[in-house]
């Protein structure tokens, strides 16, 4: 049983090689002459000025919020049926779908929120 | 309106300050005393008769021989359709005349472009400096007498030998 | 730790290593959008889709960090010609530079003009040089096929074969 989690750690092994040594072919290989001039900032030929420390919009915290949220409820709604199969082999399926539209449901209330609140929407509209 | 009214109105106006009125050519045009520039062109600006709302170029020409750099102002009507040429004489040595900026926006970037190339200094202009070149240019390229500088920033200016014997 | 490069003895292995790396450079020169007077538009025509240089690997980039090619197609002022080289020198190595156009290659036109700089090559190395006025996209895709054959003709891998040395100061 605990040994199906070698699965695991051949496919985690796997993926760090893959980029690790992809990465290490790379370092061995290229060129490496480093300058100053070769170093600073680019700015489209001119000396750099300022920070390039600047506020960003919070839209882009927003869109990125609620799409976790509704990611992460797709990923709950994938394995449903494997899920309950207990239920479903004893005849009681329609309890489990029931669970998982009250679960969508209360998502879905979320999502009328966000719309009705204006926050799915790029280019916000200024009362005038 | 045509050109030789147009000069008559400022010549009635602006009497000893407007002068050599040419008429039969492609472009009509009549000289201005610098001193008394700034008032014609508003006055030419805003009389509902003439309303000469656009500024379409200003330029400058060099004549070293008559020892005078002249500003030609060309300026153009969109509600009569009718368009005049003023010609200002400077003096070389220090040539200087008043901004036209208030009058027409236009007059800023072109008072900066006559000033990168030839020199000539807009007394209240809000912003007078290099144009065209960089800053640290030296000298005014389209005077007669310029003379190229052996090399910038470390770049050498020299051209190939077959190109300097075209050269005059 | 180090780079292989300029590091390995001589074998037969090596040549064919770096005649794979060659071959993959070379068919994939990402170039730098560096339109900057009319050989631009035949520039523009060169990638686009009739004189096709996207079959050779070649994409355009904007930003000199993501490009091993630079094109200088137009015309140099000595007012640009500063921020050329501060962009040339932001590109990482192995770079390559392709002059498109006599008005890059010498002056051009505007040789006699107080402010164009006669030539890129004034401040940056040039590997191939395109004449035109503009030249034909035909032209400016020979001029790939030259770069091509440049960098196969590299050797990267043997002690002391590596010619790309970095500049000095740069």
């Amino acid at each position: 049983m605990l040994i199906d989690f070698a699965n695991v750690l051949v496919f985690l092994v796997l993926g760090a090689a893959f980029v690790g040594v992809n990465l290490l072919i790379g370092k061995l290989l290229r060129p490496d002459n480093p300058s100053p001039r070769k170093l600073s900032t680019y700015e489209c030929g001119e000396p750099a000025t300022g920070s390039a420390w600047v506020n960003f919009n919070i839209r882009f915290y927003i869109v990125a919020l609620i799409f976790i949220i509704f990611e992460v409820e797709i990923a709950f709604i994938f394995p449903v049926a494997t899920a309950f199969r207990s239920l479903v082999e004893s005849g009681r399926g329609l309890l489990a779908f029931m669970e998982i539209m009250l679960f969508i449901g209360i998502l879905f209330l979320g999502l009328i929120y966000a719309w009705a609140k204006g926050d799915l929407e790029w280019v916000k509209k200024i009362k005038a | 309106m045509e050109a030789k009214e147009i000069w008559e109105r400022l010549e009635e106006k602006f009497s000893g300050r407007v002068h050599g009125f040419k008429g039969d050519v492609f472009d009509p045009y009549l000289h201005v005393e610098p001193q008394a520039a700034v008032e014609v062109c508003r006055y030419l600006r805003d009389d509902p008769g003439l309303k000469f709302e656009v500024l379409s170029d200003l330029t400058a020409l060099d004549w070293p021989k008559e020892e005078k750099i002249q500003l030609v102002y060309h300026l153009y009507s969109y509600t009569h359709r009718h368009q005049i040429v003023l010609k200002a004489d400077l003096p070389r040595e220090a040539p200087v005349i008043f901004t036209m900026e208030e009058i027409w926006k236009a007059a800023n970037w072109m008072e900066r472009e006559v000033f990168d190339l030839f020199g000539v200094v807009f007394d209240g202009h809000s912003d007078l400096r290099r144009i065209l070149l960089p800053e640290d240019w030296v000298g005014h390229p389209l005077r007669k007498d310029y003379v190229e500088q052996e090399e910038y920033d470390g770049i050498s200016t020299q051209r190939a030998p077959l190109v300097e014997k075209l050269l005059r | 730790m180090k780079s292989l490069i300029n590091s390995l003895p001589e074998t037969v292995f090596t040549t064919k290593v770096d005649d794979l790396l060659n071959w993959g450079r070379a068919s994939s020169q990402w170039y730098m959008l560096f339109g900057l007077a009319c050989c631009a538009i035949e520039l523009m025509q060169t990638g686009g889709p009739r004189a096709d240089v996207d079959r050779f690997g070649c994409v355009p980039r904007a930003t000199p960090r993501q490009s091993d090619l630079m094109i200088v197609a137009g015309t140099l002022t000595y007012k640009m010609a500063k921020r050329t080289k501060l962009l040339y020198d932001q590109m990482p190595d192995p770079k390559y530079v392709i002059s498109m156009g006599s008005c890059s290659n010498c002056g051009g036109l505007f040789q006699l003009a107080y402010s164009v700089c006669k030539g890129v090559d004034k401040i940056i190395p040039v590997d191939v040089y395109v004449p035109g006025c503009p030249p034909r996209p035909e032209a400016l895709t020979e001029g790939l096929l030259r770069i091509q054959d440049k960098m196969m003709r590299e050797r990267w891998l043997v002690r002391g074969s590596a010619e790309r040395q970095p500049t000095a100061g740069a």
